[in-house]
């Protein structure tokens, strides 16, 4: 994972050298679990023994085999990717309404659409609980995608009101001017010119629904719960290497995730 | 269109003062469009969010059985059980000073990558910052299980320290709250790095380069000049993994194994094993009022920095 760190043009001295290497030791910290994660997928060894013993492919081999993780993907497919569409739906006429027009409230409201990232998650989910039980939709997709929706929402406004932001309007005057309508300004014109923060937006809140584990372990504990509820059960009975490829899979998962958005707007613009 | 352009001719023919109705006309339009827009957002907001926030909290104040059973009252009196309990007490500590010990390992790891990335004019710098927040959005239950396999009794290190006979017999870093630190740390990492990127505005090479010209040795210059001037970055990205460590479940349940309670893994247990919801919701009250003290901090001085 961590890259060598170029070295400075600038003199190099011992103080520099140490700064590297301090430098240097930090990122292989930060790239440990996974590494080792990736490592111990391909050990032979069900125990997680270091060093690891011969080489195998076995417990990717079994995965398609093991039918909780299968399940727990397909929830996880449908929750994500039906409450990213939801958001997108809900939140880019919403950005654009904060960034096109001029109403009272407006910073406020912008306070408030963010404002989901600023409740712990857990905190969330009890209140979720408490509201979806007595309907009836705990144990349910909808259950889950109602709870995914908040906390995914805040990605998609902050990602289109950044790319608002930086967009030139003069086109959509043009077109104004040349007689277009709302609708075929915004269709036409507006939203491919944001469509990368739109998709950054929408790439990042399927993401956060993926690998949500607390809101759905407390929505829909006892249903179909999502792949990341299985795999936190699986671990709570043992931290095997069965799961290694699995996670290994997630990782490179995530890691095309990191390629798009770094593509697409920058990861240091999108999260922060 | 064709509406508008029919309604703006007749005005336009019509009576006097054309511009100001039309002026009228736009200034409407434009708050039923921007309202439109809003709805579905403000719609699914009030579900998703702001509904189970009420009632989560309304429910602090009702008494609990246990069971599932609940009696609807108003009393102060469910919120106030955990302060008076010494257990509770126990907890809230836990859960303070798991937060402060892991953001202060935090910053003081997350820091060297930070100056490096702040300074850095290589070319790889994108992909060194892309490096530094990509496990960001990998999911904490696979990063927390990679702790678990490399700290765990039978793990990888201690087995390779028994391996090389360096210790004889396991190291206790899993299921206690070192194991937990642990994985909080790297897990918050990149939040921390990022925030103090942010930070880093007032850090600028040619002060440092004025310090080591006027005779000042390294670390002297980072003494003076680069550590005060990181300060608000450091204190921005404290507070954050701060509130972070106190509000995540994940990995004090897996890497705590059970051994350690923290205002998370206690809502966990009083919500779904003992159904006593109105005591899960004032717990989760007291987390949010903790929570949302520190994060008023935190946004009164990333506005302060902003402002400079």
């Amino acid at each position: 994972m961590s890259a060598e760190p170029v070295p400075f043009k600038a003199r190099t001295n011992i103080g520099r050298l140490a700064f590297l290497l301090i430098v240097l030791a930090s990122y292989l910290f930060l790239a440990a679990p996974l590494v080792i994660i990736f490592v111990m997928s391909f050990n032979g060894n069900q125990y997680l023994s270091w060093p690891p013993e011969n080489f195998t492919l076995d417990w990717y081999r079994v995965l398609p085999e093991q039918s909780q993780f299968i399940e727990g993907l397909q929830t996880t497919l449908i929750t994500a990717s039906s409450s990213t569409a939801l958001v997108l739906l809900c939140g880019v006429p919403a950005a654009l309404a904060l960034n096109r027009y001029e109403f009272r409230g407006k910073g406020a409201l912008s306070a408030f659409f963010l404002s989901p990232l600023l409740v712990p998650t857990i905190v969330l989910a009890v209140g979720l609980v408490l509201i979806l039980g007595p309907i009836g939709l705990t144990n349910t997709y909808l259950g889950i995608i109602i709870g995914h929706f908040a906390i995914t929402f805040p990605y998609i406004i902050r990602t289109t009101l950044m790319a608002l932001l930086t967009s030139d309007t003069s086109c959509e005057e043009a077109a104004r001017v040349l007689g277009a309508g709302r609708f075929t300004v915004f269709r036409r014109v507006t939203l491919p010119i944001i469509a990368p923060g739109v998709i950054a937006g929408g790439v990042i809140a399927f993401i956060v629904s993926f690998d949500e584990a607390v809101i759905s372990l407390f929505v829909a504990e006892s249903g179909r719960p999502t792949l990341p509820v299985h795999v936190l059960r699986y671990v709570e009975q043992s931290a095997d290497a069965a799961v290694a490829a699995l996670s290994v899979i997630l990782i490179l998962f995530s890691l095309l995730i990191v390629i798009i958005v770094e593509r697409l707007m920058g990861l240091r613009t999108a999260l922060r | 269109m064709s509406t508008t352009q029919a309604i703006s001719t007749r005005e336009a023919s019509g009576r006097a003062k054309p511009t100001g109705t039309q002026e009228r006309r736009t200034a409407r339009r434009n708050r039923l469009t921007s309202g439109g827009l809003l709805v579905p957002a403000l719609i699914g907001l009030t579900i998703s969010f702001i509904v189970p926030m009420l009632w989560m909290i309304r429910m602090a104040f009702n008494e609990g059985a246990g069971s599932g059973v609940v009696i609807e009252t108003f009393t102060l009196q469910t919120i106030l059980d955990p302060l008076t309990d010494s257990y509770y007490w126990w907890v809230i500590w836990n859960t303070f000073s798991m937060g402060v010990i892991s953001a202060t390992l935090c910053i003081i790891v997350s820091y060297p990558i930070a100056l490096f990335l702040t300074r850095t004019m290589s070319r790889w710098k994108g992909i060194l910052i892309a490096i530094a927040l990509a496990p960001l959005l990998t999911s904490d239950v696979v990063r927390t299980y990679g702790w678990m396999v490399i700290l765990s009794n039978d793990g990888i290190l201690n087995t390779a320290l028994m391996n090389l006979g360096i210790i004889s017999s396991p190291l206790q870093l899993a299921n206690n709250m070192s194991g937990v630190i642990i994985g909080l740390v790297q897990i918050f990492m990149p939040y921390a790095i990022l925030a103090m990127i942010s930070g880093f505005g007032r850090l600028s090479p040619q002060l440092e380069e004025a310090a080591s010209s006027l005779g000042a040795n390294r670390f002297t210059t980072f003494l003076r000049i680069t550590l005060p001037l990181s300060l608000p970055g450091i204190l921005t990205a404290f507070l954050l993994v701060f509130v972070l460590s106190i509000s995540t479940f994940v990995t004090p349940r897996l890497l705590g194994g059970g051994v350690v309670q923290v205002l998370a893994t206690s809502i966990y247990d009083q919500t779904t094993e003992l159904l006593n919801w109105p005591f899960a919701a004032a717990l989760a009250v007291i987390l949010l009022i903790l929570f949302g003290t520190v994060v008023g901090l935190y946004q009164a001085l990333t506005k302060k920095l902003e402002g400079e």
